[in-house]
């Protein structure tokens, strides 16, 4: 399973890139999305809309299930990708390039709370068992 | 302990996805559950549907027992090997499963039933019996397996891999079998598109699932079995039908025959409902997936719920059977609750898809 150690991740299967200006990518893990399979709809936050940490704020479709996103961190929603909204099955392609959104955060300490690339892979094998 | 067919290794072998399914351990996808679709409605693909049980109904006068013990009509097959749909129900009209029957002879009635109704079924036709023709001997049949071969070249690959099976099943028409060998070939299925349903003895069955993937046929999960079924408009017990419905508010009617004399577990029941609900086809106008349970809001303002709702590979978006009331027309545009939102959707005639044929 792919784990990219440069992202922070989310026990909900987010992950979370931290850009050089402070903003953040968000995103689904590949183990996210190999559980649901073949995406079908994406449904993103509108930009300019604030978020709260954990708010459930985007949903992924795919021919299985529905699945919330929840915001890895509070802060306001200051870009969404809109390819991804277009074209679903690019999360199953490349989850790790497909983001869905970009957060500027109100608290970046929020950032250490998140799981390292080793946490996150304890919480997988935890799930298997 | 999950409940396995005779092809759970080779699933394993070909990296199936494997789910708990009404407790049996079932392949969902080998992989992507929407390119197994895909093969299906433009080549070939094959379902191990070996989790639904035959049962053999042997003895004098079976035809006689049937007749009173399903909605639909035996007495439509004349010819043997000729297959019937219908439904069995109980004495409030509901609907106990509905079912495949082969006749192959005055004394041999083949029934299929659903998996996860299989012994509640079995139950149900031994008492019976035992009331109304205590001579007959029900066999359920766990000794077989079956394959489901579908699409447009399915036919053509089944006959490269059975041995003279082209010959005796190039005529069959739809709803007809025929039994070459060890193999009971019937031109059935639950996608829309043409092929077989192959039942033959479960020790063989991981062999003939073998030469049929080499002759290329895909392997197919119940992921895309069921976006298929959604899509050619075939309900799904469970999901569009209960036994607390009748088959007139299930989009079944074609099923029932209320014009003979013959009387049948649930005709009286049948006769004296009102008919208030029926089961109609969606089409998702706005963006978004529909989902079974979903309540759907009329412009009268009355309300129904979604029974099967999906994303349909074929068309590229969401569509739905939906329990709604009797008045909506097709045409009309009713509202979807998704989530915190009502999506706009259009009544349709369905099946929406049928032999690789968009219809709506």
């Amino acid at each position: 399973m792919s784990v990219p150690a440069e992202l922070k991740y989310t026990e909900s299967h987010e992950w979370v890139k931290v850009e050089a200006d402070g903003s953040v990518m968000v995103g689904i893990t590949q183990h996210a999305q190999e559980l649901l399979g073949d995406m079908v709809f994406v449904q993103l936050p509108d930009v300019g809309r604030t978020l709260a940490q954990r708010e459930d704020c985007a949903v992924v479709e795919s021919v299985k299930a529905a699945s919330d996103i929840y915001a890895p961190l509070g802060g306001e929603v200051i870009a969404i990708n809109t390819e991804v909204e277009a074209s679903p099955e690019k999360i199953n392609e490349d989850c790790y390039a497909a983001w869905l959104f970009r957060l500027k955060p109100a608290n970046a300490g929020e950032i250490s709370g998140l799981l390292d690339a080793s946490g996150y892979q304890k919480l997988l094998d935890s799930e298997a068992h | 302990m999950l409940k396995t067919t005779p092809l759970n290794a080779a699933h394993r072998a070909m990296n199936a996805k494997m789910v708990d399914f009404g407790g049996w351990d079932m392949p969902l996808h080998y992989g992507s559950q929407l390119e197994e679709h895909h093969q299906i409605r433009r080549d070939a693909g094959m379902f191990d549907v070996s989790h639904m049980l035959t049962v053999d109904i042997r003895g004098e006068n079976v035809r006689q027992f049937l007749r009173g013990l399903v909605a639909n009509n035996v007495d439509k097959l004349t010819i043997p090997g000729k297959a019937l749909y219908t439904c069995m129900l109980n004495p409030a009209g509901g609907i106990i499963d509905d079912l495949i029957i082969y006749y192959l002879s005055e004394s041999w009635f083949r029934l299929v039933v659903n998996a996860g109704t299989a012994d509640k079924d079995i139950d149900w036709i031994t008492s019976q019996s035992r009331q109304l023709a205590p001579d007959l001997a029900i066999t359920p049949r766990r000794d077989l397996a079956m394959i489901a071969v579908q699409g447009p070249n399915a036919r053509s690959k089944v006959w490269s891999v059975i041995t003279d099976s082209q010959a005796a099943s190039e005529n069959l028409k739809p709803f007809q079998s025929i039994v070459v060998g060890d193999y009971f070939i019937a031109r059935t299925g639950y996608t829309g598109e043409d092929g077989f349903e192959i039942t033959l003895p479960a020790d063989q069955a991981a062999d003939f699932w073998q030469k049929l993937h080499t002759a290329g046929v895909a392997p197919a999960g119940l992921g895309a079995r069921d976006t298929l079924r959604l899509e050619a408009g075939m309900n799904l017990y469970g999901q569009d039908m209960d036994e607390n419905i009748n088959p007139l508010e299930s989009g079944l009617a074609w099923t029932v025959d209320l014009k003979s004399e013959r009387d049948f577990i649930g005709k009286q029941a049948l006769l004296v409902q009102p008919i208030n609900r029926q089961l109609a086809g969606l089409v998702l106008l706005d963006k978004g997936v529909l989902r079974s349970h979903q309540k759907v809001v009329t412009q009268q303002s009355s309300e129904g719920e979604i029974t099967s709702g999906g994303f349909s590979p074929t068309l590229n978006q969401s569509i739905a059977l939906a329990r709604i009331p009797a008045e909506v027309a097709v045409g009309e545009q009713v509202h979807v609750v998704v989530r915190d939102k009502q999506l706009a959707a259009k009544v349709v005639k369905y099946p929406f898809v049928r032999n690789g044929q968009v219809l709506v």
